[in-house]
C-alpha cells in the first residue's frame, strides 16, 4: 500500500514515526514532501533557538532515520496540485506520484491581518527556523520592537525578542487583556505586572490601523490616535490553516479555514486524511502539538486495520515562557450555573490562583494558575480523570503553595492507572509504573522506553515524582550512591571520611568502597578530603586522584595547552601588577583575556612552562586563583563608597576580605560571590552563590544565586548584617553546603532540592535549628588558618614540578602536536575536529 | 607455520618517574605513547596518547580507574573512557578504539614493546 504525507512539520513526522513503528517491513510504501528546506523540527521549543539551541537540536530525526525506514522525503519542493481521479499530486519541482491514501498534514501559517503597511522591511512573523534567522538578523540594528498579538505565542515572541538584545519591546494586544483565551481577566492583570517586570511594555485594548515608514518600519499608528516608534515588529495575530491546496482539490473547507475531517480524520475523499493544524474536526483547529499526535496516531492505527476515532481533545496549555509560570487547564471559566470557584490572589507575590469545581463541590472542571504553575499537572490530572477533590477543595491550590514536589508525590497515589500522564505520546500512568518495575529507574531510561516526556516536556516533573513514588513503593531506598565502588552518597560519605579520619584516596576506598575506583568517585572523595582536611592536594597518594586540572593545578584548554589565572581578590589590582601579568603573557607567548570574574585570563600555556610561569607571579605576591579547581573563584565587587557617588560602604573592602578567606575552600561545586556598594547591585551580587549588598544599616546577605546555563536569582537569606555577623553567616552557609551537597551540584540547585527550602536554610543557619552552629564556624576557622598557596608549594617542591613535563622520557621537549592559528593580534587554539 | 611478530622492548623510564594510579607520555621516535602505573593492582598498561574523540594528545594526563574490573582510563577533555587491557571505547558511543603496547618491568625500569 502506498500512502504519500504531504508535510514534514511535527505532526506529519509523527505520523510516519507511529506508520513505521508498528508496521512489518515493506508494508507500506511512504512517500513525504516537505514544503520546508529541513526535515521536522520541533517547532514547540522555536525559541530556544535563541537561547543557544541550534537547528539540529531541534531536528525530530536526521535524514538517516527516514532513509532507514525506507521513507522517500522530498524537500524544499511543495505539491502544487492534488488529482483525486488519478489519485495522483504533483509537487512544484514537477514529480508526480500516485497513493492508494494521502494524507494532508500542511499544518498553519501565521495570519497576518489586512493592516497598510505589512508588507515593509522590519515585519516578521513567528513561525519557522527561517523566520528566527531574519529576525535575528535585523535585530542586530532594533532598539524598539513590538509584538501584536497578546496570546501565547506573541508572548513568546516578546521574550525572544528581549533576548535578541531588542530590550525595549512592546506588546500590542487588540481585547481588553492578554491570552483572552486562556485565563480570566484577573489572572491576566497578575500576569501583566510579571511580564513588565521582564522589561516588556503592555498595551491591551489598542487596534493597530497602519505600519509606518517607508522602506523600512519606523512606527505603528493606533485606531486612538497615538503612535509608537519602532524597529521592527513581530505579527502573531494567530493562525490561518494551510487548506490552499485541499480547496483546490475540491475537499470541504470550513469559512474561517480548515480541512473539514471526521471521527477518523477522513476528509469527504475517503482516499484523503487531513491531520494536525490544518483540519478542522467539529468545527475547532486544535492549534498545540498533543491533539494533532493524538490525529497521526488515529490514522495510522486505522491505515493498520484498527479502529480508532478522534473524539476532541483537551486544551489544556502552560505557557513556557522563562520567569513566567501561566497555565489553564480544563474549562476556565464556569459560569455561575454550571460550579463554583475558588480564588486565591497574592499581588504582592504575583501569585493568582483560580479553580472551577461542580456545584456538588466534588470535581475539579478547570482553572487557572499565574505566577504558580507547579500543581499544573497535578490538578489537569484531577480534572481530567475526575478524581474527587478532598472535603476542603481549596487546599488543592493551597497545599502546593509550597512549591516542590513533595506534595506532588502524594496527589500522584490518588490518580487510576490509566490516568494520561504523558499526552504528547499519550503515556499513562500505569505504563510509567509498570516500566519503572521492570527496571527502568531513572528518567532517561523511562524516556527511551516509554517516550514520556519527550515530546513538550511539560510532564517530566510529574514522571520523575513518579518514578520516586514507585521505588519507594517497592521498598527500594532512593538515594544517590557516587558509584559502583562506594555504596554511598557525598553526604554519608563526608561525614565516614571524617570520624574514620581518613586521610587519602586508598585509605578511604580500603575502608569505605570496592574495587579500584574511577573518574566518578576519585574527583569526589578527593574533594571531600581537601573539604576536610586543606592539605596540599598535591600531596602524594591522592595527586591522581584529582581531576586532571586539579593536578595540573591549571584548566586544560583545547589543543592541551593549560590556562593560568592568578587571583586579583575584589578584582583590585595595582599598574605593578599588570605589568608583571603582560610581561608573563609576551615571555611565554599566552593570549590573554578580561573575565567576567573581574580577573585576566592568560591562555596556551605549554604543561612545561607552567611551574616558570607561576613561579614569576609567586615573585610579584600573585598566588593560585584556583580558577582549575571545584572550590571558590572569584568575589566581584562594584567600587562602592571609595569612589562612586551612590556607594553607601566600602564594597571593594569588603569583597577582598571575602575572597582571601575563603581562598582555596574545596566545596562539591565552583563558588562565585559578589559585593555591591548599594542596591543599584553594579556588582550582580543576586546572580552568585553568596552575594552581600550594601544597606543603609549593613550588609544584606543573598544566597544560591547562579548564572550559567540555568540562572537562578539568589534569595535574601539576612538582613542588616554587621560584617562580622554577616561572615559568620557565611561560614556556616559554606560548611552546611560543603558537607551535605551531592558531588558536582552548584548551591542552587542543592537548594532547590532541599526540603523546606529557603526557610529551611535560614533556620540552620541564622536561628542555629540544628545546634551545629559552632561546629561549623570552627570547622571553618581550621581551613581558614591551614590555607597555603597550592602553586607556591608545588613550585618550590621539586618532585611535584617533575610531574609537569609532557615527556617523562625527554622533559625539556614539548608537544609537537599543540598549534595555534593566529587571531586579532594574539592566538587561539587551533579548532577540534 | 605460524608467523611469530617480533616484538622491540624500549625503555621509556624509571618506576618512580610514574605516578601511582596515573600516568606519563612517552616519547618513542615520533609517536606518543601513555604509561600507566596502576599500582593499585599492581600493573602496567600502555596505549597510544591521542584519545580518538577530539584527537587530543592527551590520555597520559587521563584518570585511571576500574568498571566491572576492567582497568580503563578516562580522557580529561569529555570524560570518555576506554579499557587498557583492549583499547575499546567503554562509553557506549563510537568515537574509535586506543592502540595498546605491552609493558614490562625489571629491576625498577620500565618497557614498553612495539611490534616491528
Ligand atoms: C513559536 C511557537 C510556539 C509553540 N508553542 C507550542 C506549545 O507550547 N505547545 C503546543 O502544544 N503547541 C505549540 N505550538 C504549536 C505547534 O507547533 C503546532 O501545533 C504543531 O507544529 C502543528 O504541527 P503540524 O505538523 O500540524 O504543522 P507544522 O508543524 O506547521 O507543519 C506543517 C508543514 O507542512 C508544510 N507544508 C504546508 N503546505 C505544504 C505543501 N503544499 N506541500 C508540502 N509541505 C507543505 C509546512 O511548510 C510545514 O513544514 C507552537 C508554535 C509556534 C510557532
Ligand atoms: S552598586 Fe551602588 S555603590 Fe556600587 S557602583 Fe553601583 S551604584 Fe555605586
Ligand atoms: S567559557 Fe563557559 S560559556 Fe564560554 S564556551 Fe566555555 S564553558 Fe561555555
Ligand atoms: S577529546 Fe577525549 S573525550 Fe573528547
Amino acid at each position: 500500500m502506498k500512502i504519500v504525507v504531504i508535510g514534514n512539520g511535527m505532526v506529519g513526522y509523527k505520523f510516519c514515526e507511529k506508520l513505521t513503528a508498528k508496521a512489518q517491513s515493506g508494508q507500506f510504501e511512504i512517500v513525504v514532501f516537505g514544503e520546508e528546506t529541513r526535515p521536522a523540527y520541533d517547532r514547540v521549543h522555536l525559541s530556544e533557538y535563541f537561547a543557544g539551541k541550534t537547528a539540529e537540536d531541534l531536528t525530530m530525526a536526521g535524514l538517516d532515520w527516514y532513509a532507514d525506514r525506507n521513507i522517500k522525503l522530498y524537500l524544499g519542493d511543495p505539491i502544487s496540485y492534488i488529482d483525486r481521479e488519478q489519485k495522483t499530486v504533483r509537487s512544484h519541482h514537477g514529480i508526480t506520484e500516485s497513493y492508494d491514501y494521502l494524507v494532508l498534514a500542511t499544518g498553519s501559517a501565521a495570519f497576518v491581518p489586512p493592516i497598510p503597511g505589512v508588507e515593509k522591511e522590519g515585519v516578521f512573523i513567528y513561525r519557522t527556523i527561517e523566520d528566527l534567522e531574519l529576525m535575528t538578523a535585523y535585530a542586530k540594528k532594533a532598539k524598539t520592537g513590538a509584538v501584536i498579538g497578546g496570546g501565547l505565542l506573541g508572548l513568546e515572541a516578546a521574550k525572544a525578542m528581549i533576548d535578541l538584545g531588542v530590550t525595549n519591546t512592546h506588546v500590542i494586544e487588540f481585547a481588553p487583556r492578554l491570552m483572552p483565551r486562556q485565563i480570566d481577566e484577573a489572572g491576566s492583570n497578575i500576569l501583566k505586572a510579571k511580564l513588565e517586570a521582564l522589561g516588556l511594555s503592555i498595551h491591551t485594548s489598542k487596534n493597530t490601523s497602519e505600519i509606518l515608514g517607508d522602506q523600512f518600519i519606523n512606527g505603528m499608528q493606533f485606531s486612538d490616535d497615538t503612535r509608537l516608534d519602532v524597529d521592527m515588529l513581530v505579527i502573531s495575530a494567530g493562525i490561518k490553516p494551510r487548506d490552499e491546496l485541499a480547496k483546490l482539490a475540491g475537499l470541504e473547507t470550513g469559512h474561517r479555514g480548515g480541512i473539514v475531517v471526521n471521527d477518523k480524520l477522513a476528509t469527504g475523499d475517503p482516499f484523503i486524511f487531513a491531520i494536525g493544524e490544518c483540519a478542522l474536526h467539529g468545527g475547532m483547529i486544535y492549534g498545540l502539538v498533543a491533539p494533532g499526535y493524538e490525529m497521526a496516531e488515529v490514522v495510522a492505527a486505522n491505515l493498520m486495520g484498527g479502529d480508532k476515532s478522534f473524539t476532541g481533545f483537551d486544551m489544556s496549555t502552560k505557557l513556557k515562557l522563562i520567569g513566567v509560570d501561566v497555565a489553564s487547564f480544563g474549562d476556565p471559566f464556569v459560569s455561575h450555573t454550571e460550579g463554583r470557584t475558588i480564588v486565591l490572589e497574592d499581588s504582592m507575590k504575583g501569585v493568582y490562583k483560580r479553580i472551577n469545581i461542580s456545584t456538588d463541590g466534588k470535581y475539579l472542571l478547570g482553572g487557572v494558575l499565574v505566577g504558580d504553575a507547579d500543581a499544573y499537572n497535578m490538578l489537569l490530572q484531577t480534572t481530567k480523570n475526575k478524581v474527587v477533590l478532598p472535603p476542603n477543595p481549596e487546599d488543592v491550590i493551597l497545599g502546593a503553595r509550597g512549591g516542590s514536589g513533595s506534595e506532588g508525590g502524594a496527589g500522584i497515589t490518588s490518580l487510576p492507572d490509566d490516568a494520561l500522564i504523558c499526552s504528547c505520546e499519550s503515556v499513562s500512568k500505569g505504563d510509567i509504573c509498570k516500566a519503572v518495575c521492570d527496571g527502568n529507574e531513572t528518567m532517561d531510561a523511562i524516556k527511551k522506553c516509554t517516550k514520556a516526556g519527550t515530546g513538550c516536556g511539560g510532564c517530566v516533573p510529574m514522571v520523575k515524582d513518579l518514578i520516586n513514588h514507585t521505588l519507594k513503593s517497592q521498598g527500594k531506598y532512593v538515594r544517590n550512591v557516587i558509584c559502583e565502588h562506594f555504596n554511598y552518597s557525598r553526604q554519608e560519605l563526608y561525614d565516614l571520611v571524617k570520624v574514620h579520619k581518613l586521610m587519602t584516596f586508598d585509605e578511604v576506598l580500603n575502608k569505605l568502597g570496592t574495587g579500584d575506583g574511577c573518574e566518578l568517585c576519585k574527583p569526589p572523595v578527593a574533594s571531600i578530603l581537601a573539604s576536610l582536611w586543606n592539605e596540599m592536594i598535591l600531596a602524594k597518594g591522592n595527586d591522581t586522584a584529582q581531576d586532571s586540572n586539579d593536578r595540573f593545578l591549571a584548566n586544560i584548554q583545547k589543543g592541551g595547552t593549560y590556562s593560568v589565572v592568578p587571583r586579583i581578590p575584589g578584582g583590585e589590582i595595582t599598574p605593578e601588577k599588570l605589568i608583571v601579568i603582560g610581561e608573563v603573557a609576551k615571555k611565554y607567548n599566552l593570549y590573554t583575556k578580561i573575565t567576567g570574574g573581574q580577573r585576566i585570563d592568560l591562555f596556551g600555556a605549554h604543561v612545561s612552562d607552567l611551574p616558570a610561569i607561576w613561579s614569576e607571579l609567586i615573585a610579584a605576591g600573585f598566588e593560585s586563583g584556583h580558577a582549575y579547581g571545584k572550590a571558590l573563584r572569584t568575589v566581584k565587587s562594584c567600587v562602592g563608597s571609595t569612589w562612586c557617588r551612590f556607594g553607601l560602604h566600602d564594597s571593594v573592602s569588603f569583597a577582598i576580605q571575602i575572597e582571601e578567606r575563603y581562598r582555596g575552600l574545596r566545596a562539591p561545586h565552583k563558588l562565585k560571590s559578589a559585593v555591591s556598594g548599594c542596591i543599584r547591585e553594579c556588582a550582580e551580587a543576586q546572580s552568585k552563590d553568596f552575594g552581600i549588598i550594601a544597606t543603609e544599616k549593613g550588609w544584606n546577605l543573598y544566597v544560591c544565586g547562579n548564572g550559567g546555563s540555568k540562572p537562578q536569582h539568589a534569595l535574601l537569606l539576612a538582613t542588616d548584617l554587621d560584617s562580622e555577623t554577616c561572615i559568620k553567616f557565611i561560614d556556616r552557609f559554606l560548611m552546611f553546603y560543603i558537607k551535605t551537597a551531592d558531588p558536582l551540584t552548584r548551591t542552587a540547585t542543592w537548594l532547590n532540592k532541599m526540603e523546606g527550602g529557603i526557610d529551611y536554610l535560614r533556620n540552620v543557619v541564622v536561628n542555629d535549628s540544628l545546634g551545629i552552629a559552632e561546629q561549623l564556624e570552627a570547622e571553618m576557622q581550621l581551613l581558614v588558618d591551614n590555607y597555603k598557596c597550592e602553586w607556591k608549594e608545588a613550585v618550590e617542591n621539586p618532585e611535584i614540578r617533575k610531574r609537569f613535563s609532557h615527556f617523562v622520557n625527554a622533559p625539556e621537549e614539548k608537544d609537537p602536536s599543540i598549534t595555534f592559528e593566529p587571531m586579532r593580534e594574539q592566538k587561539k587554539a587551533k579548532e577540534w575536529k | 607455520m605460524i608467523q611469530e611478530n617480533v616484538i622491540t622492548w624500549f625503555l621509556a623510564c624509571r618506576t618512580t618517574d610514574v605516578p601511582e594510579n596515573g600516568g606519563v607520555c612517552v616519547k618513542y621516535h615520533d609517536e606518543q605513547i601513555a604509561l600507566f602505573n596502576f599500582s593499585r593492582r599492581g600493573e602496567w598498561y600502555a596505549t597510544q596518547n591521542m584519545c580518538p574523540h577530539r584527537m587530543q594528545m592527551a590520555l597520559s594526563r587521563g584518570m585511571i580507574g576500574a568498571q566491572n574490573n576492567e582497568p580503563k582510563v578516562a580522557c580529561p577533555f569529555h570524560k570518555k573512557t576506554f579499557s587498557l587491557t583492549t583499547g575499546k571505547c567503554l562509553s557506549g558511543d563510537d568515537c574509535g578504539d586506543l592502540k595498546t603496547y605491552p609493558v614490562k618491568v625489571e629491576n625498577d625500569l620500565v618497557y614498553i614493546g612495539i611490534e616491528e
